[in-house]
């Protein structure tokens, strides 16, 4: 025989709770629900947007008839129960219907707070809490005009949007001095005030009310302070309060609301409450979200599956009212141990701001744009750690703005359109790999795809999608490693590289506890990379784990030829290095181009003929092919240039001789200008300067490609010396710290340029970096004239002899 | 089938490789760190990058253009690609200190012998 569950209130939270437990066991129950309204369960929430006429009575029902009727649920709506006898665990209505049950649940919500006023009881004074409600709203704008909101809360607001639709004349009256003050700050409090009074609301504010006059019907509401007001309906709209009334005439324990535990339970074993009517752990929700927090661990609780139990929620409460857009969670004010972000545009009316404590988001507004909405609340209810990146967080990604949030970006996107531009993966196969082979994390969806696998600048994209398939929860954020061999990142490797002296990549590989044995095409340079860093005397740089490019110091081509790049300090060149060029290219029938970093590229040259070719020309590797550094570019500065104010082709071709051969994570670019002018394009570099009358700005983290960067002012200085000391320090702070393959405009997001300028400020640190950088340098040849030079080197560029077929045995 | 001196132990250093051309076709040799050779077609099935030229991991290589990882002992791309490349037979003898390769007669390229390529 089923057990029988009985369930008084027929709302949003209890019937989520039936829901969930149907889901979980549909038969374990047979089930009666009593509701006293007689509507079957519709979407309280939306109220409001029929009010506003958005939606329809049909609209906003949740489950319809047909739903308790296909589910063997027998359903008395418009039957108010009015005793519950726990002792022989029964319930009775005021109609005269009975039911016994085995468990009860208690969701009877709340009820609109009336102020007890003298003259409360007349006719057009109503609540905003059910269809009724907005039934009698309805009616009553047909006949009248002047509606009076008493209460300047989220409800309130949104009863009177609704009541500004059906073209009445609102006004809202509110007790403090700012609106909506439980969930607005004053700034955003204001302008929202501002916008809907160019709606056509009107707000009497710090106004306390005295009476509501009239005689039958209302004519008008008096304040304290003695002014008058006409009403023809007077809306109150001032709180709730817990629906406690049965639990409490029964004998359970009710403080502000039912006292429930973790599990729903109330003081009475067999009866348990949810939603408006519960307090939890001494609080009592409003909102929706824990109530169906709630209701789905009380379905487990009936249907004996284990669960963790409710630890309660974090909320969130967004403004329903058409063309504004307010969303508000947690603690929004500031206080003594709270710091925040703030962005105010009166202009686009838009307000942001999160509020952090201990490195985590506890609160936030947003005003006007509340498209982040999702992504800042999943971070603030996740707790997630966002020292160092609280700006990002507000304004995203560009820092810019950006009008639509990434996951919102994400579905808009059409299924053909490529997320992965460098593997070419369509959106469509992203999201098939989600749904059909149950990818939950970015890297599954690289593994799966190959996207984001490669430059990564999608990866942001490829999360948001996870996201939108999966909702915020069902996306698993595994720590990434330095590559899928490992989930150690580069801080871990680097350090066990120092503490154990490990020297060799096969070493690291072991003593970490490798995945792959012998790594792979990800980590081998990476790793190769680290160890020469730490240790510039004792690590042999392992050719087999460089990529082909650095290997045969060339950029390999899509047919397996090469470009050359000699050395042009500064791009400045000489009629007899042009000579060389052209003879070599003629030679070896080379295409000739100008690159973007002011020097020149020969390419189509055959790995064999490389070593020849750098032989002929006698000029220096340009390592236009390597993680090093590439270009110093330069403006012709004061030698000819009418604007210039330094030399700017010297110092440029300077910092080029001493940099020049440094293996960075990433390559770098740099540039000098001469003047503000900036010809030289010194602040989309690695490393700019541009000069000014009397000193240098020094820039860093500047990017023109794939991530385009303005770069950050690091200092300013005097002369070219400080130049080439912070240059290098600069350049060495980098290397020690930034992850492989890292650019400088990620690092210097990652890191922060407070950092950055921290590590660099005192003179005796910048002196310790460039000591080491200098170091280093010391070990490093040209390579094309090391291999030009050494038979053994020069030998592995050349293919193996052709064997003789001619006396090969038959077999 | 004909058996082919292509090369010595001493001319491939360790997760290196070194490219011989037989009948017109590139065929490079590995050498894994345990010291065994492979020899496959210097072709990746991708947009035919030079395979001698990647990363070698153990019994893999990644192709250098576009990081497709192939497995040296049976030439399958590894996924999530899909495609092979052609292995040939090889042996090498520690003493001699000779690798030699199989191939066909006169026409290396054995459509016959590989049911793998790629459609």
């Amino acid at each position: 025989m089923k057990k029988k569950l009985v369930l008084i209130g027929n709302g949003m939270a209890g019937v989520y709770c039936i829901e969930q437990l149907l889901k979980l066991n549909p038969h374990r129950y047979q089930i009666t629900i009593f509701g006293s309204e007689p509507h079957p369960n519709y979407n309280r929430i939306l109220l409001s947007s029929v009010l506003q006429g958005n939606s329809s009575l049909k609209d906003i029902v949740l489950n319809d008839w047909d739903w308790y009727m296909d589910n063997g649920i027998t359903l008395h709506a418009g039957h108010k129960v009015t005793k519950v006898n726990t002792s022989k665990k029964i319930v009775h209505t005021d109609s005269g219907i009975s039911a016994p049950y085995d468990e009860l649940i208690l969701a009877t919500g709340s009820l609109p707070f009336m102020l007890p006023l003298p003259g409360a009881d007349k006719e057009g004074v109503i609540a905003f809490r059910d269809i009724q409600d907005c039934e009698t709203m309805i009616e009553t704008s047909k006949k009248f005009k002047k509606g009076i909101v008493i209460g300047g809360g989220l409800l309130g607001l949104e009863a009177a949007r609704g009541l500004l639709n059906l073209h009445m004349d609102v006004t809202v009256v509110h007790l403090s001095g700012t609106i909506m003050d439980r969930q607005l700050d004053p700034t955003a409090s204001l302008m929202l005030q501002r916008e809907l009074e160019n709606q056509g609301m009107k707000f009497l504010l710090e106004k306390n009310t005295e009476a509501i006059l009239g005689g039958k019907r209302v004519t008008a509401v008096r304040f304290k302070d003695g002014s008058k007001v006409d009403a023809d309906l007077v809306v109150m709209a001032v709180g709730i309060k817990p629906n406690t009334a049965l639990a409490r005439e029964c004998g359970i324990e009710v403080n502000r609301a039912i006292v429930v535990d973790d599990y729903m339970q109330t003081s009475n074993p067999h009866v348990y409450a949810i939603g408006e009517c519960a307090e939890h752990r001494g609080t009592v929700y409003g909102l929706v979200a824990p109530l169906f927090e709630q209701g789905a661990v009380l379905a487990k609780r009936l249907a004996d599956v284990d669960g963790e139990g409710y630890q309660g929620s974090v909320v969130s409460a967004k403004l329903k009212v058409s063309e504004v857009n307010v969303f508000s969670a947690g603690q929004f004010s500031d206080s003594g141990d709270t710091r925040s972000v703030r962005v105010q545009d009166d202009f686009a009316g838009v307000y942001k701001k999160i509020v952090v404590k201990d490195g985590k988001i506890i609160g936030c507004i947003l005003f006007g744009d509340t498209s982040d909405s999702s992504r800042i609340f999943a971070l603030m209810r996740r707790g997630e750690n966002i020292f160092g990146k609280e700006k990002e967080v507000l304004l995203g990604e560009s820092a810019g703005g950006a009008n639509i949030s990434g996951v919102e970006f994400a579905a808009a996107m059409a299924d053909d359109e490529i997320v992965c531009g460098c593997n070419g993966v369509p959106k469509g196969t992203i999201i098939q790999a989600i749904q059909e082979k149950g990818c939950t994390s970015v890297n599954d969806i690289k593994y799966c795809t190959k996207a984001s696998g490669s430059c990564g600048g999608c990866k942001p994209l490829v999360a948001d999608l996870l996201a939108h398939v999966l909702g915020d929860d069902g996306v698993t954020t595994v720590k990434e490693g330095i590559c899928g061999c490992t989930s150690l990142g580069r801080e871990e490797v680097v350090e066990a590289i120092r503490s154990m002296q490990l020297s060799t990549s096969k070493e690291v590989m072991n003593v970490l506890g490798w995945e792959n044995p012998e790594g792979c095409s990800k980590c081998r340079p990476a790793l190769n990379y680290y160890l020469g860093m730490v240790w510039p005397e004792e690590h042999a740089d392992e050719q087999e784990s460089r990529f082909v490019n650095e290997r045969n110091h060339g950029n390999i081509q899509k047919d397996g030829t090469y470009s050359v790049v000699p050395r042009m300090y500064g791009g400045v060149t000489t009629p007899e290095d042009l000579r060389k060029i052209s003879d070599v290219a003629i030679k070896y029938s080379a295409m000739v181009k100008i690159t973007g970093g002011q020097r020149i590229d020969l390419l189509g040259i055959k790995k064999e003929d490389l070593p020849s070719v750098w032989g002929e020309l006698d000029m220096p590797s340009g390592y236009a092919y390597g993680k090093a550094l590439r270009t110093v570019k330069t403006c012709v500065g004061s030698t000819w240039c009418r604007f210039g104010t330094q030399d700017a082709i010297k110092m440029g071709t300077d910092l080029e001789k001493r940099l020049e051969r440094i293996n960075t994570p990433a390559k770098i670019k740099l540039a000098v200008s001469a003047c503000p002018r900036n010809c030289a394009e010194a602040t989309i570099k690695d490393f700019g300067v541009v000069a000014i009358d009397g000193g240098c700005e020094l820039y860093v983290g500047g990017n023109g490609g794939t991530d385009v960067r303005k770069a950050d002012l690091l200092v300013k200085v005097k002369t070219e010396e400080e130049v080439v000391e912070w240059a290098m320090a600069y350049v060495q702070h980098y290397r020690e710290t930034a992850n492989y393959n890292e650019r400088t405009s990620k690092w210097v997001e990652r890191i922060g340029l407070d950092k950055i300028k921290q590590a660099l400020e005192k003179r005796e640190d910048r002196l310790a970096l460039k000591e080491r950088i200098e170091h280093w340098l010391s070990f490093t040849k040209d390579p094309w004239k090391e291999i030009v030079e050494n038979g053994e080197l020069r030998k592995t560029f050349d293919m193996l002899p052709a064997p003789n077929l001619v006396g090969g045995p038959e077999l | 089938m004909r058996r082919i001196v292509v090369a010595k132990l001493s001319d491939i250093s360790e997760k290196r490789s070194r490219v011989v051309r037989i009948d017109g076709v590139e065929i490079a040799l590995f050498k894994l760190s345990t010291g065994e050779i492979r020899a496959i077609e210097n072709s990746c099935p991708h947009k035919k990058g030079k395979l001698s030229e990647g990363i070698v991991c153990d019994h893999h290589v990644f192709c250098p253009l576009h990081d497709w990882k192939v497995n040296l002992d049976d030439g399958l791309a590894q996924a999530p690609d899909e495609g092979c490349v052609k292995t040939y037979e090889v042996e090498w003898d520690e003493k001699s200190g000779e690798i030699a390769l199989y191939t066909n007669n006169g026409n290396t390229i054995d459509e016959g012998s590989s049911s793998r390529w790629p459609t």
